[in-house]
């Protein structure tokens, strides 16, 4: 039987399947781990409605929580608050660049108006540059949009505030 | 949670199938977009909508009561067992059209879920809540791609003007007084639709007018997919979305 800070602690190791290197407590989408009679019960919210890798997450909490040792182990999503990028943790925003992810801004707050042509100045994950153009509003998945800088060249990705 | 009635069910739907059918027609375009960075787009879109369609139908199947899930209300229900407005399942022509419909129908969502954030039927609220974020990016991208193509050239003004003829008479549909809204309303599940048609008018003429499109003059008609009573294209959609679990009954992966 598992103490509810080993199992956080075996969430720590579990890794989103698109960015690999960030774990889905880092990306802060693991709201609450419960210690029942019935099992371990781990609730999760999802990032977007039509996110692809949710169920491999749950999947990999799963197989993680058991291969710490926990018995019974079902994972529960919650909607309500809905997922913000505000919630990934400072921790993981550092990995986000290195591994060449400009990491989100903050989020538009609630009644925010929809912004035309935005043009955010994001400083290139590789060289620094402030000379970036926006290609797409989504890039490789929704979470993300397609940027590309003009000074190194090299593409990169923005993690969008949501 | 609210006393779920015949209304409650029907407005639920309604939001439902316009989620589903928008975003079926969206991953049509998957692999035939004219650049990659769109092909990425529209997927992308097609996925939001097609994930807020599950989880509106997953509710709708609580509410209705009977054990029909999401899959059951997406893959096994008859044309006119659909509640989407028949703007959703106009067949896709070109880019602009596409643009143009996003753009119209996304503006619609934005304040709707805006609305129901505030919903009596708490799991609605919630949906709405995580909607609303991800309906602001559509309405940003197709907005953009509206303006763009309106104030392009010559040819994308020509496209985008048509699309936006073609596409405005089904518009009024959306704003279509109805007992299904005016019961929904009374009960606090949502607003009425007709009740978003100020603000939907205005969001959507300021992006037209930077766009140097003409908007069309209101005409009578009427269309009424949300009644139940769909064009011919809907059938022909649904024998695509539906053949893999109609022609194998139960089937897993």
């Amino acid at each position: 039987m598992l103490t509810e800070a080993q199992a956080w602690q075996a969430l720590d190791a579990v890794e989103d399947p698109e960015i690999p290197v960030v774990s889905v407590t880092e990306l802060g989408i693991v709201r609450e781990v419960i210690l029942g009679e019935d099992g371990l019960r781990v609730v999760v919210t999802p990032t977007y409605s039509g996110c692809p890798a949710t169920e491999m997450i749950a999947e990999s909490i799963v197989d993680a929580l058991k291969a710490a040792g926990a018995g019974k182990v079902s994972v529960e999503t919650r909607l309500a608050p809905p997922w913000s990028t505000d919630w990934i943790a400072e921790s993981a925003r550092e990995k986000l660049r290195a591994y060449g992810i400009v990491p989100p801004q903050p989020a538009l707050p609630d009644g925010a108006q929809v912004v035309r042509f935005m043009s955010r100045k994001l400083p290139c994950p590789r060289c620094g540059s402030s000379h970036t153009t926006r290609l797409s509003e989504f890039g490789s998945t929704a979470c993300k949009s397609l940027y590309r800088c003009e000074d190194c060249r090299e593409p990169f990705e923005y993690f969008k505030p949501i | 949670m609210t006393q779920t009635t015949p209304a409650h069910l029907e407005y639920v739907l309604r939001l439902g199938d316009a989620a589903l059918i928008h975003g079926q027609r969206l991953s049509e375009w998957c692999g035939h977009a004219p650049v990659l960075e769109e092909d990425l787009a529209l997927a992308n879109m097609a996925l939001d909508f097609v994930g807020q369609a599950r989880m509106l139908l997953s509710h709708a199947g609580v509410l209705e009561g009977k054990g029909r899930d999401e899959d059951t209300l997406a893959f096994l229900r008859h044309e006119g067992q659909y509640r989407n407005p028949t703007l959703c399942e106009m067949p896709n022509t070109d880019f602009a059209h596409t643009m143009i419909k996003g753009f119209l129908l996304g503006s619609f969502n934005l304040l709707m879920w805006s609305r129901l954030c505030g919903s009596s039927d708490e799991a609605l609220a919630a949906i709405a809540a995580k909607s609303l974020k991800e309906a602001r990016y559509h309405v940003e991208h197709t907005g953009d791609w509206v303006i763009r193509l309106g104030d392009g050239t010559e040819e994308s003004h020509r496209r985008a003007q048509a699309a936006l003829d073609m596409l405005w008479p089904y518009t009024n549909e959306l704003f279509a007084a109805n007992p299904t809204d005016d019961a929904a309303a009374a009960a606090g599940v949502g607003p009425a639709w007709s009740d978003l048609a100020e603000d939907w008018e205005k969001a959507v003429l300021a992006v037209l007018k930077h766009a140097t499109l003409t908007v069309p003059a209101r005409t009578p008609f009427q269309s009424y997919g949300k009644f139940g009573r769909h064009s011919e294209h809907l059938g022909h959609l649904l024998a695509v979305m539906q053949h893999l679990p109609r022609s194998f009954p139960g089937a897993t992966w």
